[in-house]
Formats: structure tokens, C-alpha cells, sequence
């Protein structure tokens, strides 16, 4: 591969990874009011277009239309930075994410990643990290008592669980022995799911996950009962639309690393050894790995709608009084495991 | 005393059990309710295409009906405006002039005719009130506006048009009961609807 | 234009906006400002590590100081509502002092580094920074001092947990 060809290739890739979490952001709206009304046995969004398939169009449209408006005591700058740090944060995530194995077109490989970069899941953590700016410079810059509070409760509770998220990878990646998202995805073949090795890694993850995009049950920081809107209580518009877009990419990217890190990726049981040609397995992978995306998003939403939010404390008591010793526990056990099957040496 | 509902469960403080301190029975429990309630039927229904039936004695908009001749049937006695709960009816009676019989039934007739849509609760007792059947609720919405203004009611909006086929019909708000009670002697003069039920 | 010349321009580039960062940092009136200046100047940084091939820092750079003390620091800032009207009269003495405590640390900090050989690390060369000659390093050769720094952070973080407390018996 030439070095422009190389360029186009991964311009290309990156371009689709762009749209698709935009789309799938876009429609996992769409799904979200669907989901909640079919479990409130309610029918949801069915008017824009066939079953209501538009009404994303139709709301961003509504959101491009509505009046700008930046409050006079608000920090101006600051205030259209922090929706825009949301929004990169939530965009850039998707560059370590193998969508699949490899395409060979022509003598060439095109891995289906846009970048592997031997740190992937420190990556994800550092960007992550990154993400409670865009909540805590808009929340400041709105010069709002509640959108402080709800900046301050999202602070606090992303970092809390970014240590039990840390650690449970930690156990995560001394079973696999690296740091590369892809390397991991590539060793779950069969039924080899990482799963097997660390459920309770798995969970803790998951609850994690769950608190780290700021979903309910753990959607504290724009709790409407207490804080009205939380951090973006001041904002109308795209701004808006900014922020609780990058909540539905956060999502969509937080079901990828899950299927990824956990449920094999873009391998299913059994498929390899139907004998496939290496491209139409690599497509193949795709569909398996977006099928588990789409399971997990179904099942952040599914949640959302079952259970109620938490109080404040006991926010604060899962997160550092079970969740970080239960990890820390888990990588002692994972470590222990290890000894006895002589994988340390 | 009666228990209000069979769900009722007594609290008690006692202390959780391991299982039910890590919840995730009880939260698999409640996902297994939502998940289910997913498959159900739904309830909505979708108002423009389809409409839900209204009961036969809903009570909605008021109509000051005519007589078969088209004169109004409403007297401006004021039984109504005083049976009223809600004081939410006023009117001005006026005499009727020669050349007018066409359009009132009696020597008298309610100049000005307002409800108050806004203090009005619907309960029916001017219709019950009213001896020469000139005010009925009907099963139509009173629509809503804009100002405050819009909600009074005048004659306007509440005497049924001339045009024998454009008026509103109340007869399935005669029920047997009141049609017996209306064959007393005293409504002799104001048989009407009670002869058309009959037919 | 070589790869050569496009790290060197990167560097400098780099090093520039971190120093700038780091100068608005002192400059800059409002306390938040400040930490949002040193954030900057913590991703410059950042990139300097990365050309130098060492991802691992890099990232746990943005991690540790970009992601959780700055946002600590904000954090605090935030609550404390700090703004000019409520900023303390600052004692000429202890001005007087500050000015000769960093005068000191800028003489040691110059002494260090020209004491240090001028051997100009190669930008992308030598996978020092990557992980596994990370780990190699700290969990073979270090090993000893790299656990005694965990047990100092345990009495560090037992020690803030003491501070916490309210009703100590």
C-alpha cells in the first residue's frame, strides 16, 4: 500500500466510524422513546414517516430551529466549549474500536480499525478522563446554581467509578496479557469469550459503564426532580443537542467496548469453522459485533426504564464502598487463578 | 377497616438477607416486568383514525335546541342560571316583537345566552332544571382557546342551526326513565322529544 | 519536507504552546481559567511524550494529571466560589517569601539541568516510553522501589481518610 493510498484508506475509515456512531446516536433516540413506550405499553413516536422511522430527522430539525440563547452572566467561550469537548470526547472513542477482522481486496489488508495503537484501552480511559471537562466547563459557565450541582455530581461520580472501571480492566488485561483492543478481540475466537474468564469483572464493568455516561440508574447529574436539567440547564439549541447527543455516541461506544472487551467481539461461536472466506467472515464479524452493539444499547435503555435513580450517598457507597474493593478483590483473584494454573511465572 | 387493594404489602424493617442485599435478583425481577410488559398489548389509541366511544350520558358542550319549526325553544325563565353550582350561566331576557313568532317560541326569549366554559363542571342540573327542554349536554368537547375571553359561550356558539339536517341530537339522552317522568301533566305543552322516543 | 523536519517542527510547536499555557496559567486572573491553561499545557505535554514514542506515559499522563487532579482542582475551585471580591489581602511577607522560594527552586531546577549530559533524547526512536519496556523496567529492575511507592500512597490515602473522618475515638 502506498503511503496516499494508505491516507484515503484510513480517511475512509475514519469517515464511516464518524457517520455510523452519528446514525446509530441519531436512531438509538428514536429507539430510546420506542423502547420506553413499548415497555410503558404505550405505542411511541409513529407518526413521522413509516412507524415514526423520521421523527429523528423531525427532532433535529426542531433542535437546528430553536433560539440560540447565551445567558448574559455566563462565561461565552467557556460556555460553547463545553458542549463541544462533550461531543469530540464522544467522537474520538471510536478510533481503537476493531469493528472487525480484516478486508484483502487486491493483494492488500485492510484491518477494520483505524488505528491500533498498543495502549487501546488506556485510550479509552484517558478520553473518557477527558469527557468530565465538557460536563464540568459547561455546567461552571452557565453561572447557574443547578447546572454547578449537576457539574459537581458529575465530576465526582465519574471519577469514583472510573477506579472500579480501572481496576476491573486491570483483571480484564491480566488475562489477556495486553493493552490492544484489537489483540483482545482477535483471542476470543469460538466460544473463548473473556466473559467466561471475568464476570464479576464483567459486571463491575457494566455498572460502570452505566455511571460513566451518566444513565440512569446513575443519571444524578441531570436528575430534572432536583436540578431541573443538571449541567445543561442553560442550554437550548444544537448546544443542547450537543450534549444529549454525545450521551446516545457515549452509549453506542460504551456497548462497543463491552461486546468488545468482553463478549468476543466481532466472533461468534462456531462460525469459524464453517470454513468462510477471509472477507466474507471479516464482513460477517461486522454484522455479529453491531447485532451485540445493538444488544447492549437495548439493554441500556431496558434498564433505564426498570429502575428508579439513586439517592446521592448511596451513589457514593456502591462506587467506593462495593464496587472498588469487589475489583480489587477480583484482580486477586484473577491473580491467584493464574498462579495455580501456572501462567505466572 | 376494608383493605383498599389485595397488593398491599406491610413494611417491615427487618434486616435484608444477603440475596436481597446485592439486589440483583430484585433488579432481575423488575427487568423481567419491563421486558414483559414489551410484548404486551398496547393500550393507546390513536386519536384522529380512531376514536374512543363516548358513554351514552357524557356531558359535554351545552346546545340550546329548537322546536320542530325551528323557533328557540328557551324562555329566559332563569331556572338554570339558578340551579347552576358553578354560577356559570347568565342571560338577558327580552320580549318578543310581532313578525318574530318564527324564531322564538314563546312572549319571551333569552336575549343574551352565555355559559362560562372556564367555571361550568358539567354536571347536568341545568338540563334537569330546564321545563321547556331548551338546554341539553351533548357528547361534543368544548373546544379550547386561546384567551379567557373565548370560553364564554354566548348563543353563537350554543343554539343549534336552523337547518333541520345540521341539528344536534339528543334523543339517546332521553332515557325511559325521564321520558315517563316528563308525561306528567305539567309538561303537557312540551312533548316533543318524549313523542319522538316513543315512535 | 521530511519526517525529520515535521517532528522537529511538531516539537517545537509543542514546546511553545506549553510554555504559553503554563505562562497564562500565573497570568490569567480567574482561578478556573488557570486550571483550564494548566490542562492545556498537561495535553502539550502529552504530545511531547508521544513523539518521543512513549505512549504509555502519554496516555496515563492525560489519565492521572488531565483527568482526575486537574478535575479535582476544579473541583475545589468551583466550591470555593473564588472570585475578586472575596480574595484575601495577600501579606507583603509572605509575597516576599513565595518570590524567594521559587527563585530557589528555579536556580536548582537551571543547576540540574545543566549538570545533565546535553544528549538530546530522539524523537521517535527507542521504545523506552512503550509499556512492556515500561514494565520490564519497573517490575524487574525497580521492582523494590516501586512497591515501596504503593505503600506510601496507602498511608497517603489512609491518612486522608483520618482527615476525613469527623468523630476519630
Amino acid at each position: 500500500m502506498t503511503f496516499t493510498g494508505f491516507l484515503i484508506y484510513k480517511a475512509l475509515l475514519v469517515l464511516i466510524v464518524f457517520t455510523i456512531s452519528l446514525v446509530i446516536a441519531m436512531y438509538s433516540t428514536y429507539a430510546e422513546r420506542k423502547v420506553a413506550a413499548f415497555m410503558q405499553d404505550r405505542l411511541g413516536p409513529n407518526r413521522a414517516g413509516p412507524f415514526g422511522l423520521l421523527q429523528p430527522l423531525a427532532d433535529g430539525l426542531k433542535m437546528f430551529m430553536k433560539e440560540e440563547i447565551i445567558p448574559n452572566v455566563s462565561n461565552k467561550f467557556l460556555f460553547i466549549l463545553g458542549p463541544s469537548i462533550a461531543m469530540f470526547t464522544s467522537c474520538v472513542t471510536g478510533a481503537v474500536i476493531p469493528w472487525g477482522g480484516s478486508l484483502h481486496i487486491g493483494g492488500n489488508v485492510y484491518p477494520l480499525q483505524v488505528t491500533d495503537i498498543n495502549i487501546g484501552i488506556l485510550y479509552i480511559m484517558a478520553i473518557t478522563s477527558i469527557g468530565v471537562y465538557g460536563i464540568m466547563i459547561g455546567g461552571w459557565a452557565s453561572n447557574n446554581k443547578y447546572s454547578l450541582l449537576g457539574a459537581l455530581r458529575a465530576s465526582s461520580q465519574m471519577i469514583s467509578y472510573e477506579i472500579a472501571m480501572g481496576l476491573a480492566i486491570i483483571a480484564l488485561v491480566m488475562h489477556t496479557g495486553t493493552l490492544s483492543l484489537n489483540k483482545i478481540a482477535a483471542m476470543q475466537t469460538g466460544w473463548h469469550w473473556n466473559i467466561i474468564y471475568q464476570p464479576v469483572g464483567f459486571i463491575i464493568f457494566l455498572i460502570c459503564a452505566f455511571a460513566e455516561t451518566n444513565r440512569t440508574p446513575f443519571d444524578l447529574p441531570e436528575s430534572d426532580s432536583e436540578l431541573i436539567g443538571g449541567y445543561h440547564t442553560e442550554y437550548s439549541s444544537m448546544k443542547l443537542g450537543f450534549y444529549l447527543f454525545a450521551e446516545y455516541i457515549n452509549m453506542f461506544i460504551s456497548s462497543a467496548i463491552i461486546a468488545t472487551l468482553y463478549f468476543g467481539g466481532y466472533h461468534m461461536p462456531f462460525i469459524d469453522r464453517l470454513g468462510l472466506s477471509d472477507n466474507f467472515g471479516a464482513i460477517l464479524g461486522i454484522v455479529f459485533l453491531f447485532s451485540k452493539i445493538f444488544f447492549f444499547i437495548f439493554f441500556f435503555m431496558w434498564v433505564r426504564w426498570t429502575l428508579p435513580r439513586f439517592r446521592y450517598d448511596q451513589l457514593m457507597n456502591l462506587g467506593w464502598k462495593v464496587l472498588i474493593p469487589l475489583s480489587i478483590f477480583n484482580v486477586a483473584f484473577t491473580g491467584t487463578l493464574m498462579w495455580i494454573f501456572g501462567r505466572i511465572h | 377497616m376494608q383493605a383498599l387493594t389485595t397488593r398491599s404489602k406491610i413494611a417491615v424493617n427487618k434486616k435484608m438477607t444477603f440475596m436481597e442485599r446485592i439486589y440483583i435478583p430484585a433488579i432481575l425481577g423488575g427487568m423481567a416486568i419491563t421486558l414483559r410488559h414489551f410484548f404486551k398489548k398496547k393500550v393507546t389509541i390513536q386519536y384522529p383514525e380512531q376514536q374512543r366511544e363516548f358513554a351514552p350520558i357524557y356531558r359535554g358542550h351545552h346546545v340550546l335546541k329548537r322546536d320542530e319549526n325551528g323557533a328557540e325553544r328557551c324562555t329566559a325563565c332563569g331556572l338554570c342560571a339558578v340551579a347552576c353550582p358553578a354560577e356559570a350561566i347568565t342571560m338577558v331576557a327580552a320580549e318578543r316583537k310581532k313578525g318574530e313568532e318564527a324564531l322564538y317560541r314563546e312572549e319571551k326569549y333569552a336575549e343574551i345566552y352565555e355559559i362560562n366554559m372556564l367555571r361550568c363542571i358539567f354536571c347536568g342540573l341545568c338540563e334537569e332544571a330546564c321545563p321547556k327542554e331548551a338546554i341539553f349536554l351533548t357528547d361534543e368537547m368544548v373546544l379550547t382557546d386561546y384567551a379567557r375571553a373565548g370560553f364564554v359561550h354566548g348563543k353563537d356558539k350554543l343554539v343549534e342551526p336552523m337547518d333541520k339536517d345540521k341539528r344536534i341530537d339528543v334523543s339517546k339522552r332521553q332515557t325511559k326513565e325521564v321520558a315517563e317522568f316528563k308525561k306528567h301533566p305539567e309538561y303537557a305543552h312540551n312533548q316533543v322529544y318524549t313523542k319522538s322516543l316513543k315512535a | 519536507m521530511t519526517q525529520d523536519h515535521l517532528q522537529k517542527y511538531l516539537f517545537l510547536v509543542l514546546g511553545l504552546f506549553a510554555v504559553l499555557s503554563a505562562l497564562m496559567v500565573v497570568f490569567t486572573k480567574n482561578p478556573v481559567h488557570s486550571v483550564l491553561y494548566l490542562v492545556l499545557a498537561f495535553f502539550a505535554i502529552t504530545g511531547e511524550y508521544i513523539l518521543l514514542n512513549a505512549q504509555f506515559i502519554a496516555i496515563v499522563n492525560i489519565i492521572v494529571y488531565a483527568g482526575a487532579i486537574m478535575v479535582l482542582f476544579l473541583f475545589v475551585i468551583m466550591l470555593l466560589n473564588l472570585n475578586k471580591e472575596t480574595e484575601p489581602h495577600k501579606n507583603p511577607y509572605l509575597k516576599f517569601a513565595a518570590v524567594i522560594t521559587s527563585g530557589l527552586l528555579l536556580i536548582v531546577i537551571v543547576g540540574s539541568l545543566k549538570a545533565a549530559d546535553n544528549a538530546i533524547a530522539t524523537p521517535y526512536q527507542g521504545g523506552k516510553g512503550l509499556i512492556e519496556n515500561l514494565a520490564e523496567v519497573l517490575f524487574h529492575q525497580f521492582l523494590l522501589p516501586f512497591e515501596v511507592s504503593s505503600i506510601l500512597f496507602l498511608a497517603a490515602m489512609v491518612g486522608a481518610v483520618m482527615l476525613g473522618k469527623k468523630d476519630i475515638k
